[in-house]
């Protein structure tokens, strides 16, 4: 070629032929003389190539053994499984692979078979290909997790123990939602529903401590960790121990009226000291509904001073509002929208009764109007024994503090009719130990479907979970309602469900049932 | 025909041997199979010598000649030199030369009357090839190969050459030989094909690893059948078959 480049001039060479030194066939010359046949009944580049191996199997979780200790999930007929099974040949590196297929067998035959093609340098430069066959004999045997599942299901290493201490199950209804679209409990052996909380059980205690970082990124908590000795063998060294995590959610909860301590008020600038929870996430948002001042604390800040709430979304009065006077435009107070107000409003229950009247300021002047039914807190009624507000001295209790719009009104049209979506829910197991009745499953009831009532009003809280479309629902023409309609979900922020099995959908039933 | 044969397990027979057509050098080996095996096919026709050229064995490759003479190289001592001056027939001329180039069986490769030499060697040493071989001399390379003498064999009926040689240049090669030229191997398709076969214009002897196949094309190439000892038989058989037929 350099000489053609040059331009010298260069004698065209045609190949010439010679014939085969072993069965004389015409043939062009290779590095060895000799044809592809008679060079292939001479060197067997497969010799000394692993042509039958023992692969292990764990039939339970259908992973195949990598040896020292690796298992690595394959299904039949796999790239995965190809490439593990040529991973397991031995002296494959002194040849080229240039091609590797199953060969197709009987599932129970317990074999495998893979159709190789090698390329190896033989006698003075010549390169050979050959193809050949390799036997995988699979053996059954079961992996370590799966051995420890089938001797005892439950058998626990380390446990998380969640609790909040106060007298609803709501935080638990949101953190359930979160779990799921989080699959943050994707390792969890069992769950179980408690007294005040729930327990999750773990195979491993770093799936245990994963979970408790996912715990403390999506609420406000406070941990601490134990480990119990079970056995030990002190001459290898081995320590048996079963962990247990004790994770405290702060009682305070979205809505609640919160007295600040003097100490914290002070140190958030004055702010209150009636402040009202418009959300949790890692932190607490607080807001002072006079002001429309707003503040964040962070767990740290938080359990420094663990002040309680002076009032709870359970002791919610329904009020009706009978004027309303802007005294601000609408302001924007950490992403939501507020506006300072001068309200006159009435308990529903004195209505036509007598004719006490409350003037309230509040910050939910965007959302009232005459004639609205409106959520808050009897502080005229309300008799507080909170230690924090005893240390302001000459403290002015306001009579009503107003929380939210209630829809109670519209929503008794709607009764009894299914959503058009549906939430997905965790496998938990109820604890029967504890005195439960008829009540309590009541209790249960209202308090989710005060959940799911939430979820409509207020789309900041959909923002983090999952709602799935529910098959079931068929829209009738005759919700349509004139004027105002109740809050719902719109049907693009549904996903479809997902089926994949029916195991799936068992599970779904399973877990409806446990929770009716 | 050609012979099988092997040099104290060895399959490079032209490396421990030079045959021409007036006489036969063998190495000194351990074993008398070897130089038996050439006394039997030449020795009522030309001498066969036993010698080592420069206290080596590999004399095959040291030295290159014909009917006409023999050259040697310049390191091969006096006596070795005495040894053959006395040995070979008064019409041979036995000549050492300076040529820096000491492997001469490698450089040239000759018949009676043509000599293809590596394209490196001196003028004066191309000069004494021609004086003392009487034959005209090329430069040339086999397949690209400067070892001309290593990479084929030809006598002055026909020749082997290295099994990648191209159409045209066997063409040109032949046309300088005036000798039919074939490309092909020896000792189980091995390309050196001088170091594995030794051959003049009646008999050739080669590797042991040489097989049938191989051993019909030399055969064939080299027209060994119809050669001297046996030519008048096979003259005599073909007018026989004429009559029988």
């Amino acid at each position: 070629m350099a000489f053609q480049e040059a331009g010298m001039f260069t004698v065209h060479q045609t190949v010439g032929s010679v014939l085969c030194c072993k069965c004389g066939i015409l043939m062009q010359p290779n590095a060895a003389n000799m044809c592809a046949k008679c060079l292939r009944s001479e060197v067997d580049i497969t010799e000394g190539l692993q042509k039958h191996v023992t692969i292990i199997h764990c039939p339970e979780c259908d992973t195949y053994l990598q040896p020292p200790r690796t298992w690595i999930k394959a299904q039949l007929e796999s790239k995965e499984l190809l490439t593990f099974c040529v991973k397991r040949l031995k002296n494959l590196n002194k040849v080229r692979l240039v091609h590797a297929e199953f060969i197709w067998t009987e599932p129970h035959s317990k074999r495998i078979k893979v159709r190789l093609r090698v390329q190896k340098e033989v006698l003075n430069g010549a390169i050979l290909e050959q193809a050949y066959i390799v036997e995988y004999v699979v053996q059954d045997q079961m992996c370590d997790s799966c051995t420890r599942v089938q001797a005892n299901p439950d058998q626990w290493v380390a446990a998380v123990q969640l609790r909040q201490h106060v007298s609803h199950r709501r935080s638990f209804f949101y953190l359930e939602q979160l779990i799921l679209k989080h699959d943050a409990a994707a390792r969890c052996i069992r769950i179980r529903q408690m007294d005040q909380g729930i327990d999750f059980f773990f195979g491993n205690r770093s799936h245990a401590v994963k979970f408790v970082d996912f715990l403390g990124k999506v609420v406000p908590v406070r941990s601490r960790s134990d480990k119990q000795l079970v056995s030990h063998d002190p001459k290898s060294n081995n320590y048996n121990y079963k962990y247990t995590f004790s994770v405290e959610i702060c009682p305070i909860c979205r809505e609640d009226l919160i007295c600040l301590p003097p100490k914290v008020a002070v140190s958030l600038g004055n702010l209150g000291p009636l402040v009202i929870c418009t959300k949790i996430s890692n932190s607490i948002a607080l807001i002072d509904p006079f002001t429309l001042r707003q503040c964040f604390l962070d767990a740290d800040q938080y359990w420094r001073s663990s002040f309680k709430s002076l009032l709870s979304s359970r002791q919610l009065v329904e009020y009706i509002v009978l004027d309303v006077e802007p005294i601000s435009s609408e302001v924007m107070v950490g992403g939501s929208r507020y506006v300072l107000a001068d309200a006159q409003v009435a308990r529903v229950s004195d209505f036509g009764k007598n004719d006490t009247m409350f003037s309230v300021r509040t910050h939910l002047g965007h959302l009232l109007n005459p004639g609205d039914y409106a959520l808050g807190y009897d502080l005229y009624g309300a008799n507080n024994n909170d230690i924090e507000l005893d240390k302001y001295r000459g403290f002015v209790l306001p009579e009503v503090v107003l929380i939210k719009k209630s829809y109670e009104e519209k929503r008794q049209k709607k009764r009894g009719k299914p959503r058009s979506w549906k939430l997905k829910t965790l496998n938990m197991e109820v604890d029967q130990t504890a005195a439960k009745g008829k009540d309590h499953e009541e209790k249960m009831n209202s308090e989710y479907e005060q959940f799911l009532r939430d979820l409509e009003e207020n789309p900041e809280l959909r923002f983090n979970i999952s709602l799935y479309r529910n098959k079931e629902y068929e829209p009738s023409m005759a919700s349509v309602t004139d004027g105002e309609d109740v809050p719902g979900v719109a049907l693009d922020e549904l996903l479809a469900d997902l089926d994949l099995s029916d195991e799936g959908d068992e599970e779904e039933d399973e877990g409806e049932s446990m929770r009716e | 025909m050609a012979t099988r044969l092997q040099f104290e397990n060895s399959c490079e027979v032209g490396v421990f041997s030079k045959l021409t057509n007036a006489y036969c050098l063998v190495a000194i080996g351990g074993s008398e199979n070897f130089y038996s095996t050439f006394e039997s096919e030449l020795a009522d026709v030309i001498p066969v010598v036993k010698t080592s050229i420069s206290g080596t064995r590999i004399i095959g490759r040291l030295c290159a000649g014909n009917k006409n003479g023999l050259l040697l190289p310049h390191n091969t001592t006096d006596q070795e030199l005495q040894h053959l001056r006395n040995s070979l027939p008064d019409s041979v001329v036995v000549q050492r030369i300076e040529e820096r180039l000491s492997a001469l069986g490698n450089c040239i490769a000759c018949n009676d009357h043509v000599a293809l030499t590596h394209t490196d060697l001196d003028r004066e040493t191309e000069e004494m090839i021609a004086d003392v071989l009487g034959v005209e001399v090329f430069r040339q390379t086999i397949a690209g190969n400067i070892l001309v003498g290593s990479y084929c064999a030809f006598s002055n009926r026909g020749g082997l050459v290295h099994p990648h040689t191209s159409i045209e240049d066997l063409d040109e090669l032949s046309t300088l030989l005036q000798v039919p030229l074939v490309a092909g191997t020896v000792n189980r398709g091995s390309e050196v094909i001088a170091a594995g076969l030794t051959v003049n214009d009646w008999t050739a002897f080669c590797g042991s690893d040489t097989t049938a196949t191989e051993l019909s094309v030399i055969d064939n190439v080299f027209k060994l059948r119809e050669a001297q000892p046996s030519a008048i038989v096979d003259e005599m058989r073909k007018s026989l078959i004429d009559s029988y037929v």
